[in-house]
């Protein structure tokens, strides 16, 4: 007997079914819309429900082929929402905009970059919100194996903002699929190899759509399952793929960033991820081209860099002597000293040349 | 692990699983009969759906324009039909064609679709990279993944507003074809999908237009006109407290002279909340030019309501313009599935080159160009409709019998209008007004303070009595709301909601409307189904207010008649009879009385 998407039995026999008429007539399942529903919910019911939990961000952005808007998912009452981290976020204005149109601002709590998720706020109350499992019920998801009921073939709701479709007290688009399949992730982004390598979902509908990243994924019982991912491509094929980020992952992130406070953003993972300019306090331009230029956007209040010097529109010019071209390079260079080496670095600034002392390179984990 | 053959007899179905499967096989098997493999020869072709037995079709303007005037449809039946084009909506994307060789084609109902919600099953019906050969539709099922969603046009045409967001395939070629409920019905006509880098194939984001949108296009577009869509002739911001406020306003629009001011918050439009600037522009996306409808403003907290008159976005010329394939045709908006074509074709679509208009045998007859129009042929055979429904309904005898209406106003005095052929005189407690009903009747409007009542009698007089061919330039319209005697006013949700039943648009159903273009006046006439003539508003001069008249019906003739004039309530004016008086010729009369109905005598 194939393992079911839905453990109760009236529900059992209509998605049997609908495997079972789509192999016959090649239609996606509406007697499993229609069969699945005979208790509980409505589809109509399930999507109103989650879409209430669901939020538009809008950040940095509006170049061609970076879009300035993405989905969250809001996980406490009191306003934290789970995203994807992105150059959306790259901002210091980022907008949220609730179901009902409430707009709010939201600040970056933090980030969990192996996973690519990141946690942001609203000064909100009683929000209408999902409930991560702790992480002692959250089991990593096994490859093609059942976790918390979802499995393959689970038939699964996508909510969120692709395309930007949906504006202020709009509600963000639904889409239906099914999990077509659980195996670790492998994919990049041009060039970029995507960090995460765990398990996700692989979903049947087109879900690698502008704005979709950071939607939610919920079953026919209105349960979030997981997370929608990033527009990637398959690093053996080259597909686009349509991928969630499992909901015990999401839950692992959110509370890793949570534990760790504001400088889990800069938690460097150990499996050898490109050391990040934010240890030292700086932020820099969104890596929207080739070799952007590593002009400096903001430098956080109390970091080394603060204390350096170092101000907001400086373009990097050289790090310890040697010359960066771009955002890449500066990482790059940063990556290859051994923590506790001499940090300095080279900026114009109103055109001269100015040299700032960032003092010993802060240890992974290490506070700025 | 599969699921083997072996496995299934073990698997027991639910009776009402079963029912259901047999439901939506049998819906798409409906939807499917009532689909129409558009082909436009060269320029490829696209799909689109029967909505009468007559042979009606609706369809996308992007998939007609290249194709021209006669096109060749295909049915599921595996036959081939000759089609001609009816009426143009530029701006929605919608075109009405006309299949010709049966009087019993199969099609689809319109259903209501604000009844649609988000996670609604739906399913498309068309011919995507035209693959049907044979004509049978490609079905792709989905769900309805959003509502009421607003896409921006390119330029000023192709705008998609207050559609409907599906998640069911919508590939090039699914264009004009239809979309349909559960049931079978029509909920909108799909015309365009979101592509991203990924080349124009589907990625799970199409769009369709309302069926509501369309139901409010039907009938002009029957009228073989080149219809525009509307324009509130104001336009709007949101405030920094979040309400909608007009932003500027044009001083000759209707809107402004019914006292619509620049910073006045704008509440509901055509029954529906304006709570976005997008939301407005949904409303105003789905009404034809000319509509009616009510507006709610709010200004220094205090509300008011009014029946405003929208304007058209285009000049007529402008819209010609688009339609020969003008340049604002060649810039459509993202993602804007413009040209269906197999996969892989070269797309040979002529640039700009429309084909001669060569006209098939089976479609003699059935087209007749004239400015202004997409097909005149088409006016003229609804005119001819309501006209008849006109004269069976108001069985006056012709002649040139003078008519004399008589009653008594709100107060209880008396009133006496008499019209004839040489003159219109109006006996009013106030005094007595006159007009030369042989001229031009633009000259004075008469009464006084009525904005031309008695020009608008002649005139309906005229149309009563010897049909429209007598009136002057007269051509069908199309349909509006008939909303009863006043805006619909807060608490009384049901008299201005456009949401309600289709058909009725909340108390206000759709009438037809005769245009007519007379002895210097303009006129236009509302008929009900029946032929009654609900009303005319009389404009003795263009943008300025007309005089509205409005007839009760009677089981005869009208019982009453209200007459407004801009803001005013000119008269309420009780029918008790309408004399046919012998003519000056001395032609008798033999049954010269008509009592009206409910009338005393």
């Amino acid at each position: 007997m194939r393992t079911c998407a839905m453990p109760e039995t009236p529900t059992r026999g209509a998605s049997l079914l609908a495997f079972v008429v789509t192999a016959v007539i090649g239609a996606v399942g509406a007697v499993a819309l229609l069969g699945a529903v005979a208790r509980g919910a409505t589809p109509e019911e399930t999507i109103a429900g989650g879409a209430r939990r669901v939020v538009k961000l809008y950040g940095a952005g509006g170049v061609r082929g970076l879009e300035a808007y993405q989905t969250g998912i809001l996980v406490s009452p009191q306003g934290h929402i789970v995203t994807v981290l992105s150059t959306v976020l790259d901002s210091d204005g980022i907008d949220c905009v609730l179901d009902d149109g409430r707009r709010y601002p939201a600040t970056l709590l933090g980030a969990d970059p192996r996973r690519e998720l990141a946690v942001l706020s609203i000064a909100g109350e009683d929000l209408p919100c999902y409930e991560l499992p702790t992480l002692d019920e959250a089991a990593p998801a096994q490859a093609g194996a059942a976790v918390g009921g979802v499995s393959p073939g689970t038939r699964v709701f996508a909510l969120s903002n692709l395309f930007g479709v949906a504006v202020g007290d709009e509600r963000v688009s639904a889409q239906h699929g099914v999990i077509s399949s659980i195996v670790p992730l492998e994919a990049r982004r041009g060039a970029h190899e995507a960090p995460y390598r765990g398990n996700v979902y692989i979903l049947d509908c087109t879900t690698s759509n502008p704005g979709s990243a950071g939607g939610a994924l919920i079953d026919w019982r209105g349960r979030l399952v997981g997370m929608l991912g990033k527009e990637l491509r398959a690093t053996a094929t080259g597909v686009w793929l349509n991928y969630a980020l499992p909901v015990d992952e999401v839950a692992r992130g959110y509370r890793s960033v949570l534990g760790a406070g504001v400088d889990a953003l800069a938690t460097p993972e150990p499996d050898g991820l490109p050391y990040d300019v934010a240890l030292l306090g700086i932020v820099l331009v969104p890596d929207l081209l080739d070799k952007t230029p590593p002009f400096v956007e903001s430098i956080r209040d109390g970091s080394v860099s603060a204390g350096a010097g170092l101000r907001a529109d400086d373009l990097l010019v050289a790090v310890n002597g040697r010359s960066v071209a771009s955002r890449s390079a500066v990482q790059q260079r940063l990556a290859a000293l051994a923590d506790g080496d001499p940090v300095q670095v080279t900026v114009i600034r109103d055109g001269g040349i100015v040299e700032c002392d960032l003092g010993p390179k802060p240890r992974a984990g290490g506070k700025p | 692990m599969a699921l083997t053959a072996g496995e299934l007899p073990a698997v027991e179905i639910p009776a009402g699983v079963r029912a259901a499967e047999r439901a939506r096989i049998e819906a798409i098997a409906r939807g499917s009969r009532a689909a129409v493999a558009i082909f436009a020869g060269e320029a490829g072709g696209g799909s689109g759906v029967l909505v009468s037995a007559d042979g009606y079709a609706l369809t996308n303007f992007h998939v007609v324009q290249p194709a021209g005037v006669a096109m060749k449809c295909g049915l599921s039946d595996g036959r081939l039909y000759d089609a001609v084009l009816v009426g143009l909506d530029p701006t929605g994307d919608v075109a009405l064609v006309k299949l010709v060789g049966r009087d019993d084609f199969p099609f689809a109902e319109l259903a209501d679709s604000d009844l649609v919600e988000v996670g609604d099953f739906c399913f498309a019906a068309g011919n995507p990279f035209l693959l049907a050969t044979d004509f049978r539709p490609s079905i792709s099922a989905g769900i309805v993944s959003g509502t009421r969603r607003y896409q921006f046009p390119a330029g000023t045409i192709l705008e998609y507003a207050d559609c409907l967001q599906v998640d069911a395939a919508i590939n090039p070629g699914n264009s004009g074809g239809g979309l349909f409920d559960a049931e079978g019905r029509v909920i909108g006509v799909n015309g365009r999908a979101s592509f991203e880098k990924r080349g124009r194939v589907n990625v799970g984001v199409g769009y369709a237009i309302s069926s509501n949108q369309l139901r409010q296009f039907l009938g002009c577009l029957k009228g073989g006109r080149l219809v525009d869509h509307a324009t509130l002739g104001a336009t709007v911001a949101t405030a920094d407290d979040g309400r909608v406020v007009v932003s500027d306003i044009l001083e000759s629009s209707d809107a402004y002279r019914r006292g619509l001011r620049y910073d006045d918050e704008v509440v509901s439009l055509a029954g529906r909340p304006v709570r976005t600037v997008n939301a407005l522009k949904n409303i105003l996306g789905t009404l034809p030019a000319g509509w009616r409808v009510p507006l709610v403003y709010r200004r220094a907290g205090r509300r008011r309501e009014v029946l405003v008159r929208l304007a058209g976005l285009h000049t007529s010329g402008e819209l010609a313009k688009i339609v020969s394939g003008g340049a604002e045709t060649e810039t459509p908006g993202e993602g804007e599935e413009k040209r269906p074509g197999r996969p892989g074709d070269s797309a040979p679509h002529g640039d700009g080159q429309k084909p001669a208009v060569d006209i098939p045998p089976a479609l003699a007859g059935l087209y007749e160009p004239r400015n202004g129009f997409t097909n005149f042929h088409f006016n003229a055979v609804e005119l001819d409709r309501v006209a008849r429904r006109v004269a069976t309904r108001h069985p006056f005898p012709a002649g040139d019998a003078a008519w004399v209406v008589s009653g008594s106003l709100e107060k209880g005095q008396p009133f006496r209008i008499e019209l004839s052929d040489q003159r219109a005189t109006i006996d009013l407690p106030t005094g007595t007004s006159s007009i030369d009903a042989t001229g031009e009747l633009d000259a004075t409007p008469a009464p006084p303070g009525s904005g031309g009542l008695l020009a608008a009698l002649v005139l309906w007089r005229r149309l009563l009595r010897e049909g429209p061919a007598t009136l002057g330039r007269t051509t069908y319209w199309g349909t509006v709301p008939h909303w009863s005697t006043e805006p619909p006013t807060d608490g009384q949700a049901g008299a201005g909601d456009l949401t309600a039943a289709p058909g009725t648009r909340g108390g206000a159903p759709l009438v037809d409307v005769l245009d007519t273009a007379a002895a210097s006046v303009e006129g236009r006439f509302l008929v009900a189904d029946d032929g009654f003539v609900l009303g005319i508003d009389l404009w003795p001069t263009p943008d300025a207010d007309p005089c509205e008249v409005r007839f009760s019906p009677g089981e005869g003739l009208p019982t009453a008649m209200e007459v407004r004039h801009g803001d005013e309530v000119f008269g309420r004016f009780r029918i008790e009879r309408i004399d046919v008086e012998a003519p000056a010729e001395g032609r008798q009369d033999t049954d010269a009385e008509t009592p009206a109905d409910g009338g005393t005598t």
